[in-house]
């Protein structure tokens, strides 16, 4: 690649929250015409150092040059003066408008007459064009749109402004194959116009179809800027995380070296347990210390008869024996009771509680066990978060810091903690390890593997089936609403084994 | 919408076109619910003048819709303010006690013998000192919009208490009365006149401003982006800081304007005055159709809002069998019916 000035070079950057080096002495440098991928896990210092470059937080020292001169941003509107734009994972623009008044927002066209509205909209179809959205009619809703069309409309929208640097934080991460080869298709173009393009995603195949360069940050640390095709995956893993592949490696073929046989008395054992509309009748048995998977593709009922195990929702069918002993789990509350602890897959909203401390969010399933009239003395609560806080290794490891500040894959730690904390005998974890990066999925699996080896029992639910396959000692299938296969796992048992039962659906009880 | 040239040609008779026209509406109406509301509220508005011409007689006459523009004049003022406000997903409750306070220093230093033309300026500047306040509070003090009106609501109800607590007349002869001069622009048979006066005239041209700010000009656009969403509206680059506290300015300067113009025609001032209208501006903008959530909305919707509350007024009274303290429970339901069915729309649109 021939070296012509870089449009943007940052250079020795450092940030500091209160308790926090988020940035600590990074370099970061941007070529006009290049696809330039920046890698880190959760809490590494992408989104910061992304939010110094746009002018949303201020630097502590450091320099940022832009098209050979030194800027201090301050802002949005000031960075997307000085040519740079951004888009969000989470598309902003806004709903209530048109696709050509989102285009144009800011930069209308202007008469003497006020806003010249067909010019408006003629300027806006121009830049739709521009991306091969030229079907789309300006004056349509956007609310009408798909997710992966509103990023396309964001990035014509960022074009208009006359762009020399496009920021795409996680653009891929709600759309599906096809839309991302679309996506792609409208970056290389970009590209190739001269635009540098700055993009960050957790998906290593999409990193390493689109771009030229790389810059992995560790724990707001720079470590390094690499050419995409001198770097292979594993390395570029390993970079990120500051571990050898290996261990990761490694956390199946021991578990499976590790198993023991169950025991005779299954902990729990649930006899064609169903509720109308959202699982129909199954059976579930599993035993102390076992890891039970549960596969299928979303919607297939995974979730619902996770909630029906743990008591969130009331089953109308079938008995459950905890221990050998009939028990009704009614209820999250005597779910709790019977140590049974559910951790929702849905993060946000049934999982942290925003606005509360780690320390807050830690001890809340123990308090709720404990009842709300005896409240759990500080001494203990700081000596159970910090426990946790180690043994998970939370980072930052400040029990008083907001969760809403800390990184999805932390922030799953938090709450894998707070259900541990509770010392439950079965644990039901639903898409743990979904939207956090490589090292904490690893992080996380290794203690799955580890409260199993100490008796725990858990039900391991996941959309990704490598995973799934990797932790399970038996895998239930689901689709569609039902129990269509459970398998022993076992040498020759794979992703592709469980992705033929959902096709084909023709075996049951398969064994191995 | 536009018709095709043969379509256009073949529907020459009258019913056709009804039904093209018909069509026409149906797909706008389709393309933007949010239009629905806005257009409810004027088949509403019209539904209660043809029922009242019926049930009551002398609806439809230059004297009564006169009268309606003439007495509501100061609502719609305040309408349209609350229409900038709303759209951004706040509110401003401070609108009725910005009246009172600049309505009765605007008396009282009349009667003292200033130049009426300062005092005029003087009442308006009043509202926007007092709205720039609310938008401070709430921009740089991160004061909830609803929070901080209050507390100017409050504080302008107070100065003018503190200023009188009884009844302060306008000079027969005072200047600020010739915003009620009564210009006959058709001389009816009797007394059925088409009467405009010059505060009719002043609510037509903040209505028509209103207009244009909010769909020719940037500022506008970023009142609508923020109702959708502020941060959106932020992270895109537009001026949100300074927009948020110009909508508070607009607001308080609107009923300044409207205390002027309510003043000029009652000619008696009192701290007592214009307890909850903003409820009423309030009831005309949701009537109108703009979202109490912000972002859709339109400005000429808040004025048939504000109309349908004065009509309403105008039927009681006529009817004579409902007693007026039924008033507030016919606006009540009203407003209703105007949120239900705009939940409808959002159910719909999602």
């Amino acid at each position: 690649m021939s070296e012509p000035l870089p449009i943007v070079e940052m250079e020795s950057i450092s940030i500091s929250f209160p308790g926090v080096k988020a940035l600590d002495k990074v370099d970061f440098r941007l070529f006009p015409g290049e696809v330039h991928t920046l890698m880190g896990e959760n809490g590494a210092g992408k989104s910061t150092l992304i939010k110094a470059l746009t002018g949303v937080y201020k630097i502590d020292s450091g320099d940022i040059v832009i098209a050979g001169q030194s800027r201090r941003l301050t802002g949005t509107a000031d960075a997307q003066a000085a040519g740079i734009a951004t888009v969000y994972q989470e598309v902003n623009l806004c709903a209530n408008l048109s696709i050509g008044e989102n285009v144009m927002l800011g930069h209308e066209v202007r008469g003497p007459l006020g806003i010249n509205w067909s010019a408006t909209h003629r300027a806006a179809q121009a830049a739709l064009d521009g991306m091969g959205l030229g079907h789309l009619d300006p004056r349509q809703p956007l609310a009408t749109l798909s997710l992966a069309v509103q990023q396309l409309v964001a990035i014509s929208r960022a074009m208009v402004t006359k762009t020399k640097v496009l920021i795409l934080d996680e653009p891929t991460s709600s759309l599906d194959a096809h839309e991302v080869a679309g996506l792609f298709t409208v970056i290389r173009r970009l590209r190739d116009q001269g635009v540098a393009i700055l993009f960050v995603s957790h998906f290593l195949d999409q990193v390493y179809a689109i771009s030229d360069r790389l810059t992995v940050l560790r724990n707001g640390q720079y470590v390094g800027e690499y050419s995409t095709r001198e770097l292979d995956r594993s390395m570029l893993i390993s970079k990120m995380i500051g571990k050898d592949v290996e261990t990761l490696r490694g956390i199946g073929s021991e578990r499976r070296a590790n198993h023991r046989s169950p025991g005779d008395e299954p902990l729990l054992r649930a006899e064609k347990i169903g509720r109308k509309g959202s699982i129909e009748p199954t059976d579930v048995t599993l035993h102390r210390g076992e890891i039970l998977g549960f596969a299928g593709l979303l919607g297939s009922g995974r979730t619902e008869l996770a909630r029906l195990l743990c008591g969130a929702d009331r089953p109308d069918t079938g008995r459950v024996w905890m221990r050998g002993k009939r028990t009704e789990v009614s209820n999250p509350k005597a779910g709790l009771d019977n140590r049974i602890a559910f951790s929702s897959e849905n993060r946000r909203d049934e999982g942290i509680i925003r606005d509360l401390t780690v320390r807050e969010n830690l001890v809340l399933a123990v308090q709720a066990k404990r009842g709300w009239a005896r409240p759990i003395p500080r001494r203990e609560q700081d000596a159970l978060v910090s426990k946790y806080i180690t043994a998970l290794n939370v980072r930052p490891a400040d029990p008083e810091r907001p969760i809403k500040n800390l990184s999805g894959g932390n922030q799953q730690k938090v709450l894998l903690g707070r259900w541990l904390a509770t010392q439950p005998d079965l644990l039901i974890l639903d898409e743990p390890t979904r939207g956090i990066d490589v090292g904490a999925k690893a992080e996380i699996q290794l203690t799955v593997a580890q409260l199993a080896d100490d008796g725990v029992s858990v039900v391991f639910i996941s959309s990704e089936l490598e995973e799934v396959v990797r932790l399970s000692d038996r895998i239930l299938v689901l689709k569609d609403h039902r129990r269509i296969a459970e398998l022993e796992n076992g040498p020759g048992v794979n992703a592709d084994t469980i992705v033929d039962i959902i096709a084909s659906e023709v075996q049951e009880e398969v064994g191995a | 919408m536009t018709q095709t040239p043969e379509r256009a040609a073949t529907s020459t008779s009258g019913g056709a076109r009804i039904v093209d026209f018909l069509d026409a509406v149906q797909r706008k109406v389709q393309e933007r619910a949010s239009t629905l509301p806005t257009v409810a509220a004027l088949i509403i508005f019209v539904a209660m003048i043809v029922y009242g011409e019926i049930a009551y007689g002398r609806i439809v006459q230059f004297s009564t819709l006169s009268n309606l523009l003439i007495n509501n004049a100061h609502l719609v003022i305040l309408a349209v303010g609350l229409t900038f406000v709303i759209l951004t997903g706040g509110i401003d409750l401070s609108v009725g006690a910005i009246i009172a306070f600049s309505s009765v220093a605007g008396v009282m230093l009349s009667n003292a013998g200033w130049n009426p033309y300062v005092v005029i300026l003087l009442m308006i500047l009043i509202g926007s000192a007092m709205g720039l306040a609310s938008g401070i509070l709430i921009q740089y003090f991160n004061v909830q919009p609803f929070i901080a009106t209050l507390a100017m609501m409050f504080l302008a109800r107070g100065l003018a208490s503190m200023l009188s607590t009884v009844p302060e007349r306008l000079g027969d002869d005072s200047a600020i009365r010739a915003f009620a001069t009564q210009w006959k622009i058709i001389d009816g048979p009797k007394v059925n006149d088409l009467v405009v006066t010059p505060g009719v005239l002043i609510a037509a041209i903040v209505v028509a401003i209103g207009f244009f700010v909010l769909h020719r000009t940037r500022t506008g656009r970023t009142v609508y982006a923020i109702g959708g969403s502020e941060q959106s509206a932020e992270l895109m680059g537009l001026p949100v800081h300074v927009t948020k506290l110009w909508i508070y300015v607009i607001s308080g300067t609107l009923a300044g304007i409207a205390s002027v113009v309510y003043t000029s025609r009652l000619g008696i001032a009192q701290n007592i005055t214009g307890i909850g209208w903003e409820l009423d501006a309030i009831a005309a903008v949701v009537i109108g159709g703009t979202l109490l959530t912000g972002g859709a909305g339109y400005v000429l919707g808040s004025v048939v809002g504000a109309l349908v509350l004065g009509l309403m007024n105008v039927l009681i009274t006529r009817d004579g069998g409902i007693r007026p303290e039924m008033t507030t429970i016919i606006t009540g339901s009203i407003l209703f019916i105007f949120v239900m069915l705009q939940r409808g729309v959002i159910g719909r649109g999602r």
